[in-house]
């Protein structure tokens, strides 16, 4: 099982207040990578040490075995959408394929566009006039069309409403079918990551708390759910020792 | 990433462009009249003898105009650092968009490097042109002036080196603080002391200075206090007018003897005992020689020539030559200043957050 992304003793401090501290995971390779946790757990400060907007103030993390954000390289090799998926709302979402052509080396226009009209988007658009739903499939196609080798998704899909999250996770299932790439998604809500992912991480202050395939996950823990299965080891750090008895009572909700 | 920079940049150099056309639109149409009338008066009066009162009533030509294209040369470069530098950074980081432009596969230090390059010669042209501009149009004004140190701001090449650090200036102060309108406010302040810390305390002093001595001149050395706008009632002392040095900048006027000391109140009143005393109410407002009635006029007149045996006015001026070294010097140090601050910016940009 070869790594996207290692991470040792990972930690980084804003002032006086840690965003994540001693973190210490690897994310395996051809996956779709489901990242959970209850808030303030560090999975966005993870993932933008891991696309290098953030830089680490302790331990070290390496992504497709190389530095974040070295070089032009390494950026190209690694496609993010962020929080709230931001776009320039000046910008028309011709000009956001412009550059993405400009900007990246190995860009596929053609699919990029192609992809928009499947959207049924309006080139002509201005991006601040798209709504939550098609900002997010805007950053989506930017993020693939680049033919990143991983892809990283900060909470994409956390501001929309439910039919345009089930359009945004169907279409990251096809692009991931077609391209074979390496998915790693955060998100607080399980259901959304009981859809597309095939591997499952839970971290809760800054400290993986599960890890592991999500069929063989299941599969050890019949007949407990997913939701259960997370909850359930949300509930193992901040909470009392499960009673022995029933099911455990989750004691952190997201 | 040059197209990218141009296209987020494209409005703001569209409305520089209407900007600049406007005001070349002015000074073409007021422009050649002016070189006419310079021509038909004060070049015709010339080779006559007598031309100041021609050069006084040519003056009075378009002087509202040339004051008010003054003030833009001056402005602009402002502008630039506070309207295109400061929210150049500081807009991607609050609207989120950093995010999406420093994950492509451009290294944050080429993304900034050629917004300040392109954007920064943006500002350094538009300055330029409007400077080149003015200076063309304003060229009869000024050399019927004589006093080109008092333009030297908003002629020539300085224009150029203001609009470069006032640029590079927001950005820095947009790459530090992360949000537009306090980098704007921050921006504006701290160019405007710059500017003004340098013009007060630096240029003066940026080249030796040239001396000259005159003899005080008993009829038209006036008395008072020699306060200033800023510190009113000074010590009471003589007030030689200021010699009228062509195109020169005078930086200071003292009453000197040969040793180089300076006139005091004291020894002033030690001299010429009783004088002032029959003059205007002490404590008026200070500055220029005041009128003084006629009994103390001849005193004073005694006062200057005793005065005058051991004393002489020493003046202190940038001479006439010594304008265009000083465009120089002063347009490297801003542009010197202006890389400073971009090697910082990089920096900065690289270990952001």
């Amino acid at each position: 099982m070869t790594a996207v992304i290692e991470a040792h003793d990972l930690g980084k401090r804003y002032g006086r207040r840690r965003a994540l501290s001693e973190c210490t995971l690897t994310i395996p390779a051809g996956h779709v990578v489901g990242l959970v946790g209850p808030n303030g757990a560090g999975k966005t400060t993870l993932l933008q040490l891991a696309v290098g907007l953030v830089r680490p103030t302790a331990g070290r993390i390496e992504v497709m075995g190389g530095r974040p954000a070295a070089g032009p390289e390494q950026l190209g090799r690694i496609g993010f959408v962020a929080q709230d998926t931001p776009t320039y709302s000046s910008l028309s979402v011709a000009d956001h394929l412009r550059l993405g052509g400009w900007l990246n080396s190995r860009w596929d226009g053609g699919w990029a566009e192609r992809r928009i009209d499947r959207l049924g988007l309006d080139r002509r658009q201005r991006a601040g006039k798209l709504s939550g739903g098609q900002k997010a499939q805007l950053a989506l196609t930017l993020a693939i069309a680049k033919r990143p080798e991983l892809l990283v998704l900060d909470e994409p899909v956390a501001s929309l409403d439910p039919l345009a999250r089930r359009e945004f996770l169907d279409g990251l299932v096809d692009v991931v079918g077609e391209f074979g790439l390496t998915v790693v998604l955060s998100s607080h809500l399980v259901a959304d990551v009981e859809r597309v992912c095939s591997y499952l991480i839970v971290l809760v202050a800054s400290r993986v708390q599960l890890a592991g395939p999500i069929d063989e996950l299941l599969a050890s823990h019949r007949p407990a759910g997913l939701e259960d299965l997370v909850l359930a080891s949300m509930g193992r750090v901040s909470g009392p020792p499960p009673p022995p008895g029933p099911a455990p009572a989750p004691e952190v909700r997201s | 990433m040059i197209p990218l920079t141009w296209r987020q940049f494209r409005t703001s150099a569209l409305v520089a462009a209407v900007v600049l056309i406007a005001v070349g639109g002015v000074l073409i149409a007021t422009g050649p009249h002016l070189a006419h009338l310079y021509r038909a008066t004060v070049g015709a009066c010339v080779a006559g003898g007598d031309c100041s009162a021609t050069q006084a009533a040519f003056l009075r030509h378009d002087s509202t105009l040339r004051v008010w294209l003054g003030v833009i040369v001056v402005v602009v470069p402002g502008i630039s650092g506070v309207f295109w530098g400061a929210p150049l950074v500081a807009g991607e980081m609050e609207a989120g968009t950093f995010s999406l432009a420093w994950t492509q596969s451009v290294t944050r230090t080429r993304w900034m490097a050629t917004k300040l390059a392109v954007i920064g010669a943006a500002s350094v042209a538009a300055a330029g042109l409007l400077s080149l501009m003015v200076t063309w149009w304003a060229r009869s004004l000024d050399r019927v002036q004589m006093n080109q140190f008092a333009t030297f701001d908003e002629r020539s090449i300085v224009p150029l080196g203001y609009a470069a650090f006032a640029f590079v200036l927001g950005v820095t102060a947009g790459v530090v603080l992360r949000r537009s309108l306090p980098a704007m406010a921050v921006t504006f302040v701290a160019f405007v002391a710059t500017r003004l810390a340098f013009l007060k305390l630096l240029r003066p002093h940026l080249l030796a200075p040239s001396t000259m001595s005159i003899a005080l001149d008993p009829v038209a050395t006036g008395f008072g206090s020699s306060g200033s706008l800023f510190s009113r009632g000074g010590p009471d002392t003589l007030q030689p007018p200021t010699p009228n040095i062509p195109n020169a900048w005078i930086t200071a006027t003292r009453i000197v003897d040969r040793g180089g000391h300076v006139l005091t109140s004291q020894i002033l009143t030690s001299t010429c005992p009783g004088l002032g005393d029959g003059g205007p109410p002490a404590g008026g407002a200070g500055g220029g020689p005041q009128p003084v009635p006629a009994a103390a006029q001849q005193q004073l007149r005694d006062c200057v020539t005793t005065v005058g045996r051991t004393f002489h006015q020493a003046v202190t001026y940038q001479p006439a030559s010594h304008y265009w070294p000083l465009q120089w010097y002063e347009l490297a140090l801003f542009v010197g200043a202006a890389l400073v601050l971009s090697g910082f910016c990089l920096w900065w940009v690289r270990r952001l957050t």
